[in-house]
């Protein structure tokens, strides 16, 4: 069987997936420019015979996901930028005490409440942990509205194989967009019994999902296993594409809406014969260290593109460890910078040698 | 072949109908589509835009720095958006509401306010708009449109099917009129 073809905006796509992907529980509390996603469950989680919440707060939404996958069940909750702030510290007990959710941030303009205009200025509280203590989630982020959708599905596998929650990282430009989408399911994973799970305790002994750990040194213990864990999801779930990097001139290392414009820029600037390569992490934790470090290795010079003033190129950075020159073109505030300043700096790169010299030259604003 | 669209007027005429038209009729036809609708802080009376790519190919960037078409609905619009029109690009202008610049070649003057209102209903101007763009470009044929609306305009809206369907060739013909 074909799967249909529908044009379908970023926000409702992603509902969608995550009804396909078995969720039944989405809590929400309503914000632009993520509203069509919340709108989309308030619709169809129903309709798919689960339960859809527009919670009193972004703070009660992620507490309801927390008691929701506690049970066992498949759910998810969205929000934008300052919403996503408010629900730290519910990822943060969520990340404690293991438990799969899936989060979805559509990035607007910060920090504070910051404007609605699309931005990637959440890279920092997405992959450093927004929250308190030693946790991360993995992160993914989707650049066109059939990978958004595509992604959302295989968040919930992900975040049910780990026991840990899944934030996919988009913006508002992703969000609000309208793409033709083919929904395809990721291929099937096999996944853990929830032996964890809060069931009713009938016939069996008791169960206890938390993530506080009074006696001395269970904590430590604790933690200790959650880090093993995210070694293994460092070792087997790196994610990323390449265009062009073997020929190019300069690599442009971006994510999201940054990336598409980056392969725009590419394609204006093979025009005057600059040769533009883009590498793309689809994960953005675990970041893809290892085939940055081996294109560094051979020389090659970065770009780093994002709408934010300089946040995941310090991970570029401290994966090419001083090997080659890495630049940064940004726009922070909200908005998108344009083809003439990536191809600007991009430019500039490849005539440089030095890598402070360089990335001082493509810092644009 | 890509082409690259901005759409403006002010809020209530159909500039974003005229956008997702275009997207649909493209995505039925296999074609690569990006529709970006103007999600910002609009004010009453301003002007209202969405960003139309149509390709063959995948498309890279959705945002449209240099339009190859713009569909101009009013003056606010064709002062802001015309600095963004290739040098070899047309402006489809509702010459009812928006005069050109002395010395612009690249306008083409679609009264579609006026036409519109000759078919008893201003409201479809924006379908007036379409055909002309329909004309000028292809690829939009009148059947797929139709069937777009078909699903939109039903129970008691279902008698507005024609009108629509008597602007859009309207559109073509006053198009076929001025690009020759």
């Amino acid at each position: 069987m074909t799967e249909e073809r529908i044009l379908i905006t970023g926000n409702e796509a992603a509902g969608e997936a995550a009804i396909r992907a078995g969720c039944r529980f989405y809590f929400g509390y309503p914000i632009t420019p993520q509203n069509e996603l919340t709108a989309y469950m308030a619709q169809h989680v129903p309709e798919a015979g689960g339960v859809f919440i527009q919670a009193e707060s972004e703070l009660a939404a992620i507490n309801m996901c927390f008691g929701a996958a506690a049970c066992g069940q498949r759910t998810m909750t969205s929000s934008s930028s300052p919403g996503v702030s408010l629900k730290q510290e519910g990822i943060s007990y969520c990340a404690g005490a293991e438990l799969p959710v899936v989060i979805i941030n559509v990035m607007r303009g910060g920090p504070g409440l910051g404007n609605i205009e699309p931005a990637q200025g959440d890279y920092f509280q997405a992959t450093k942990g927004g929250g308190h203590g030693d946790y991360r989630l993995i992160v993914l982020a989707p650049y066109s509205v059939e990978e958004f959708a595509n992604l959302t599905m295989l968040a919930f596998d992900l975040a049910d194989l780990y026991r840990i929650p899944v934030l996919l990282l988009a913006d508002g430009q992703l969000g609000q967009m309208m793409e033709p989408c083919v929904f395809r399911k990721p291929p099937p994973l096999e996944l853990p019994p929830k032996d964890w799970a809060l069931t009713g305790a009938k016939g069996r002994p008791k169960r206890i999902v938390r993530s506080f750990f009074l006696p001395a040194g269970i904590l430590a213990e604790h933690c200790k296993k959650l880090q093993a864990k995210y070694e293994l999801i460092r070792q087997r779930e790196v994610r990323f594409e390449e265009r062009d990097v073997e020929e190019a001139d300069v690599v442009c290392v971006a994510y999201g809406t940054s990336a598409r414009i980056c392969l725009e820029a590419a394609r204006l600037a093979a025009k005057s014969g600059l040769r533009i390569g883009l590498f793309r992490p689809i994960s953005l934790w675990p970041f893809p260290e290892q085939p940055i470090r081996r294109w560094a290795e051979r020389g090659k010079k970065f770009l780093a593109v994002e709408m934010s003033a300089g946040q995941m190129v310090e991970d570029v950075r401290l994966t090419v460890e001083g090997r080659s020159p890495v630049g940064f073109v940004g726009r922070c505030g909200g908005g998108t910078p344009t083809t003439a300043q990536i191809i600007d700096a991009a430019r500039a790169l490849k005539k440089s040698g030095d890598t402070i010299l360089s990335s001082k030259k493509g810092e644009a604003r | 072949m890509t082409e690259r669209i901005i759409i403006a007027g002010f809020g209530g005429q159909g500039v974003m109908t005229i956008g997702k038209t275009l997207a649909q009729v493209a995505t039925g036809r296999g074609r690569q589509v990006t529709f970006i609708p103007a999600y910002g802080p609009e004010v009453r009376g301003g002007t209202a835009h969405c960003e139309v790519v149509l390709s063959d190919e995948p498309i890279p960037s959705p945002l449209v720095e240099e339009a190859d078409t713009l569909i101009i609905l009013n003056q606010p619009s064709y002062d802001k958006f015309r600095p963004r029109l290739k040098p070899e690009g047309t402006v489809l202008l509702n010459s009812s509401m928006a005069q050109p610049d002395p010395g612009d070649k690249r306008s083409l003057l679609i009264p579609a306010t006026e036409a519109a209102n000759e078919l008893g209903n201003v409201r479809v101007m924006n379908l007036v708009a379409l055909g002309a763009y329909a004309q000028l470009r292809g690829g939009v044929p009148i059947e797929a449109v139709m069937e777009l609306l078909a699903k939109e305009l039903t129970g008691s809206r279902i008698h507005l099917l024609e009108v629509n369907r008597q602007a859009f060739l309207k559109g073509e013909e006053l198009a076929r009129k001025v690009a020759g």
